[in-house]
């Protein structure tokens, strides 16, 4: 079975967010991987330890995002490529992201029967990455899956949709995004961890690639970034627990004008 | 500021109703048609009654899309329609809501056409010198960014709740309905449904709710909930429950909020014992008025509450829908 996951660094989920000359500061931030990638790598080497096979995994980031890259490959993904952006002389949206990584997979003809994303990522957060890559590929995608099963060329999905389930049947080759839910991803053992570091990790810049600006420059563009403005304090009541309960309907009632 | 010439709407549709994020496209659409033509198209079976009161909506056409393979959600048949109807009526603006059907075929088809799609959007903003922005939640609304297209057609997902519905049904006469037949005999239905368990009950669409009640891990049991389903009915609103409760077999899955569950922006929400976690704010945190109520002062839902109530969630909980109904008497 060949495997590919697509994967994500993000900022750790406890960082908070500054915005310097309107970007976002990620001066000294902590990294992690994309947690719904983190399901997606894990559950990708589950398919591998059910069916053999080689789990591969591809992250669009800089020089940071290795340190994610050799995590995974710790839990136990065996190679990596990673394309780097940063001299990309245009502006990059998922339309970009999306068109690098199928071009990365047919240039250096990555194998592939499941492809794995994360349903989203935390940072940017379109849901888009995955659904696009399957429709370059011309190949049917399944979002937000909580439970796949493989059996020969079919595969058994059960996915949430807005919280109800939905089982869906469908065949290889196939890309899946993964939700919470799916498993849980397990921690790598110091002796994989020294062993990831000698894993192979192909890097690349986007000039490789070969491709024509134009056609996967960004689509969208960047007016601002904004913060959230801070939240006047609240208002904590007080008084027995009757009389804070009437004064809140009243706050809701005449106040906020909510009810 | 810009015009469009040309706005087509996908409508979404649950039990045979439109959603409500389809009347929000509607008013978005005028917002941005400015004058120009507003199209919405529904593919799936909508009860017929609905179709009679939808022909008063201020819309210059509806397309009644038919075919069998449309009569439950199918990627691939969905993916087909929704680029038939692009290449037959080339909108410059393409609307849908930011719901699981917005979110698995909005991105195939914007790949398909090589177009830019702005997702999740909550705000347009036509004051610019741009055409129009948007401004969409980043870092699980930790910022936002506000974002433009920069060749037609846009195509944009609307995070439900976040724009004024339009129920304008002032026509003094009713628009002409459409049928649309796909050319589908060629395409080959990749992945299949077989089964789909329906998790959320009848009453009101949490995700459309005006008011939210919701339960953590503090609810403590299944039974903990009652108190905050009689609260959210006498206020009209819906239960919603914490991942932590969730986990704990309080609630369903299918009244998680947050990042991995519903987003919702309803007028009131209130927290009953839930902490606050980031995943939780993720998915709540843009409500108008947020209360918590919660038993640990420290507890990080306050940082978001407008009004916050120390203490136990089961003396405060009915003294809430108590006073509720004796000042509603
Ligand atoms: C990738 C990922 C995605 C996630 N997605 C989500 C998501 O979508 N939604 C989500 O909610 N979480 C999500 N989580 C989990 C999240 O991190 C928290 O674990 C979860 O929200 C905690 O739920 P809780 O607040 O109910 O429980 P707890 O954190 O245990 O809080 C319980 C609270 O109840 C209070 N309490 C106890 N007894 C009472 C009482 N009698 N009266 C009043 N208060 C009382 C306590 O003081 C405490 O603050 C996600 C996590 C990850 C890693
Ligand atoms: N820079 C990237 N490198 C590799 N995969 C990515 C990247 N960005 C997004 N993806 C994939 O697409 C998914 C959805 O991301 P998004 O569309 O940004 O919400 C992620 O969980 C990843 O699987």
């Amino acid at each position: 079975m060949e495997i590919l996951i697509c994967m994500k660094q993000t900022f750790d989920t406890e960082e908070k967010i500054f915005i310097q000359n309107g970007e976002i500061d990620d001066d000294g931030v902590e990294r992690i991987i994309n947690p719904y990638c983190e399901y997606a790598v894990e559950e990708g080497i589950r398919i591998k330890e059910a069916h053999g096979g080689t789990v591969r995994l591809i992250t669009i980031g800089g020089a940071e995002a290795e340190a994610a890259i050799r995590t995974a490959m710790a839990m136990g993904v065996d190679e990596g490529y990673r394309l780097d952006l940063t001299d990309f002389p245009a502006d990059s949206d998922e339309q970009t992201t999306s068109e690098c990584i199928v071009q990365l997979i047919k240039q250096k003809q990555i194998p592939y029967d499941v492809i794995l994303c994360g349903y989203m990522s935390i940072d940017n957060g379109t849901a888009q990455v995955g659904p696009r890559i399957a429709e370059l590929l011309g190949i049917p995608h399944i979002s937000t899956i909580t439970s796949l099963t493989v059996d020969g060329r079919q595969v058994q999905v059960e996915r949430d949709v807005e919280g109800d389930l939905e089982k869906v049947e469908s065949s290889l080759p196939i890309l899946l995004t993964a939700q919470q839910g799916l498993n849980e991803p397990r921690y790598p053992r110091l002796p994989d961890i020294m062993k990831a570091k000698r894993k192979p990790l192909h890097r690349m810049k986007w000039d490789e690639l070969r491709v024509d600006v134009q056609m996967i420059q960004a689509r969208t563009k960047k007016v601002a970034i904004l913060p959230v403005e801070e939240k006047e304090t609240g208002q904590i009541l007080s008084g027995t627990i009757k009389e804070q309960s009437q004064e809140l309907i009243r706050l809701l009632h005449e106040e906020a004008k909510v009810l | 500021m810009g015009t469009a010439n040309n706005v087509l709407i996908f409508a979404d549709i649950r039990n045979g109703t439109l959603r409500q994020v389809t009347f929000e496209a509607i008013s978005v659409a005028h917002q941005m048609a400015n004058g120009g033509e507003v199209h919405l198209a529904i593919l799936e079976s909508l009860d017929p009654n609905q179709i009679e009161s939808l022909k008063q909506l201020k819309l210059d056409r509806m397309w009644h899309v038919d075919h069998p393979l449309l009569k439950t959600f199918n990627l691939d048949a969905y993916v087909e329609t929704w680029v038939h109807l692009i290449d037959l009526l080339n909108p410059d603006v393409i609307l849908t809501g930011h719901t699981a059907l917005g979110r698995d075929v909005s991105p195939r088809v914007a790949a398909r056409k090589r177009i830019g799609l702005l997702s999740d959007c909550i705000k347009l903003d036509t004051s610019s010198t741009y055409e129009f922005v948007f401004t969409r939640p980043i870092y699980a609304g930790k910022a936002y960014v506000q974002r433009t297209i920069t060749k037609p057609p846009f195509f944009v997902t609307l995070r439900p709740n976040n724009f004024v519905a339009h129920f304008d049904t002032s026509l003094d006469q009713s628009i002409e309905i459409k049928t649309f037949h796909p050319n589908l005999s060629q395409i080959s239905l990749r992945t299949v449904v077989t089964d789909v368990v329906r998790k959320v009950t009848s009453g009101v669409d949490l995700s459309e709710a005006n008011v939210i009640v919701a339960g953590g891990r503090g609810v403590k049991s299944k039974e903990g909930f009652a108190p905050l389903e009689e609260l959210a009915v006498v206020l009209g609103g819906a239960v919603g429950a914490s991942r932590g409760a969730c986990d704990a077999g309080y609630a369903d899955y299918a009244l998680q909020i947050g990042q991995t569950g519903k987003v919702v922006t309803p007028d009131l929400y209130i927290a009953c014992g839930i902490s606050g976690a980031i995943q939780h704010l993720a998915g709540m945190s843009m409500s108008k008025t947020i209360v918590a109520i919660n038993i640990d002062p420290e507890a990080p839902i306050f940082e978001v509450a407008d009004y916050g109530i120390v203490g136990d969630l089961f003396e405060v909980v009915p003294l809430l829908t108590k006073e509720w109904q004796r000042i509603n008497r």
